[in-house]
């Protein structure tokens, strides 16, 4: 388990909901990609080529203030869990993983920095993928950070760089900037009243893209949705993000007026679906991780309108992490079954609910009319 | 006239069609003519990249239908001198193989870009590398007058504090 201690606390920041709107945007993730000069990246790079990468980050890294007390972690190097972890806190992808039953490669790594809210994925698609977590919508703040470290490393290394078509990448769409933002949203009254559909096709019109919570590929589960640019050349970074943030805000009005149609349109179903939510999620003995991400949802809309009002925006992400497979080994201590996983689970989540954030018992609720005014 | 698809939006395309030997034509709002997978407009649109590669260097018909310059048209490209990639990977996989591999494919990457991401330019951060060239200063201290100007525009005061400190680093080299 030692190889664990320096990812102990890593990629969590974000979960203390200290953002702006982090009732409904859980975090707000930058990345860079960036290559060096001289060595073959994505399908063409070979071990010597990874292994010259590698080097050359742990050659530099205490010349980068921003990563001077930052741990480099060879993924053959670590457990199997402890890369799961990773995975599971979106630090590394999965490409990194070597998840079709290989392994991952020799000479892929990952930096984790213990002081910023900063990771480095070393020798994925890319040779670097500079990436920053942070609560809540944090656009500008997130990539003023990677910037920072963008322009250090930059200093160090020779990145392959391109004057008409930018930082040169791996895929082409990805050239230019190498600039990917995102933001991960919660979208349940969208879904509820079936707008969603159309919100999420005007975000085609306007250059964005949306995917699930684990990025390129994952399918939407939980109301969770991930929103980033689709296209990274031609506009400066600033714009981009800007961009990004301005599309965010509007979501997030939608996403609030369609709360409020829900409220005045179907308040006793929703406050009907929100507390078999928190019944279920209270008292169940086996939850699977999908069963738990849709009654997340639902709880995570009643704390954000203040129907279940001692639940904490923090508890509820540390649920959505804490949950999953590997960490739930780890804090087994041991591997476990599926059934055992959502035993696990379950045991998990009913802790946090009866110890974080007391909701009011359920005779106070009771005597008011079911459709009443849901703010009392 | 109203969409007849979604009855609220303005009716700007018209899409004629035969269906069951029949000619029908459909009044359409942006919007639904969007989501009936019609290109209303130049912005590059939600296609998986793997649709841009099969049109690329496609003879005939993909390459008219998308407006295709002749720039990109087939070509016998050789095998990236640096990495060995041959452009025919690059096709089936969508990922080059190095930075050298830009300037082997440029042509029909060029053409990607712009139906990728409406353009080949780049606009973002000015990359100095850590022993620059002339010719690299001077583009880098270019980017950055561009953006300072912009930051003065947006009266973000302390970002052009910075930017000019920056500049005044580079510049006197330059000049010399």
């Amino acid at each position: 388990m030692s190889d664990l201690l320096p990812i102990q606390d890593s990629g969590l920041g974000w979960l203390d909901a200290s953002g702006e709107h982090s009732d409904i945007v859980l975090s707000t993730r930058v990345r860079l990609a960036r290559n060096l000069q001289g060595h073959a990246f994505g399908p063409k790079a070979r071990l010597n080529d990874r292994t010259a990468v590698l080097d050359q980050v742990r050659g530099v890294r205490d010349r980068v203030d921003l990563l001077r007390s930052a741990e480099i972690q060879e993924l053959v190097q670590m457990e199997a869990r402890s890369r799961r972890i990773l995975l599971e806190r979106r630090l590394v992808s999965r490409d990194l993983m070597g998840e079709n039953g290989s392994g991952p490669a020799r000479g892929t790594a990952v930096v984790l920095s213990p002081d910023h809210p900063l990771s480095v994925m070393i020798n994925e698609e890319d040779h670097l993928r500079l990436q920053t977590l942070f609560s809540g919508l944090r656009l500008r703040e997130a990539w003023s950070l990677l910037d920072a470290l963008d322009e250090e490393l930059g200093r160090e290394l020779a990145y392959a760089y391109h004057h008409e078509f930018g930082f040169l990448t791996s895929c082409p769409t990805n050239v230019g900037t190498g600039l990917r933002a995102s933001v991960l949203m919660h979208l349940p009254a969208l879904v509820l009243t079936k707008e969603i559909g159309k919100v999420l096709q005007g975000l085609s019109q306007v250059g964005l893209t949306f995917r699930g919570l684990y990025g390129e590929g994952s399918e939407v589960v939980g109301n969770f949705f991930q929103l980033s640019n689709q296209t990274t050349l031609g506009k400066s970074e600033e714009d981009l993000v800007d961009h990004l943030d301005r599309i965010v805000r509007q979501v997030i009005q939608y996403e609030t007026h369609a709360r409020q149609v829900l409220l005045r349109d179907a308040a006793s179903v929703t406050e009907d679906k929100i507390w078999r939510a928190y019944g279920l999620l209270r008292y169940a003995r086996a939850l699977s991780f999908e069963e738990l991400m849709n009654l997340l949802s639902g709880i995570r809309l009643g704390a954000s309108l203040k129907l279940l009002p001692g639940l904490r925006v923090y508890s509820l992400n540390k649920i959505m992490i804490f949950t999953q497979a590997a960490h739930l080994e780890e804090a087994a201590g041991r591997s476990l079954s599926v059934a055992e996983s959502d035993a696990h689970r379950a045991t998990f989540v009913r802790r946090i609910l009866s110890t974080e954030g007391v909701v009011p018992p359920d005779e106070e609720n009771a005597d008011g009319n079911a459709s009443g005014d849901p703010t009392d | 006239m109203v969409c007849e698809n979604c009855g609220s939006g303005n009716a700007v395309i018209h899409l004629t069609q035969i269906v069951d030997q029949e000619m029908r034509t459909l009044h359409l709002c942006e919007e639904c003519a969007a989501e009936k997978g019609l290109e209303t407009s130049s912005v590059p649109q939600n296609f998986p990249l793997t649709d841009f590669l099969a049109q690329m260097g496609g003879k005939g018909e993909a390459e008219g239908a998308s407006g295709g310059t002749g720039e990109e048209r087939e070509t016998a490209v050789g095998p990236c001198s640096f990495c060995g990639l041959e452009f025919s990977e690059f096709k089936e996989t969508g990922r080059l193989g190095c930075p050298h591999c830009w300037s082997s494919f440029e042509l029909h990457l060029r053409g990607l870009l712009r139906r990728v991401h409406g353009g080949s330019q780049h606009l973002g951060k000015v990359y100095l590398s850590p022993d620059p060239s002339v010719s690299e200063r001077e583009q880098r201290l270019e980017a950055l007058r561009r953006k300072l100007r912009r930051a003065v525009e947006l009266e973000d005061f302390e970002k052009a504090a910075d930017l000019r400190d920056e500049i005044r680093t580079l510049e006197p080299a330059a000049g010399r």
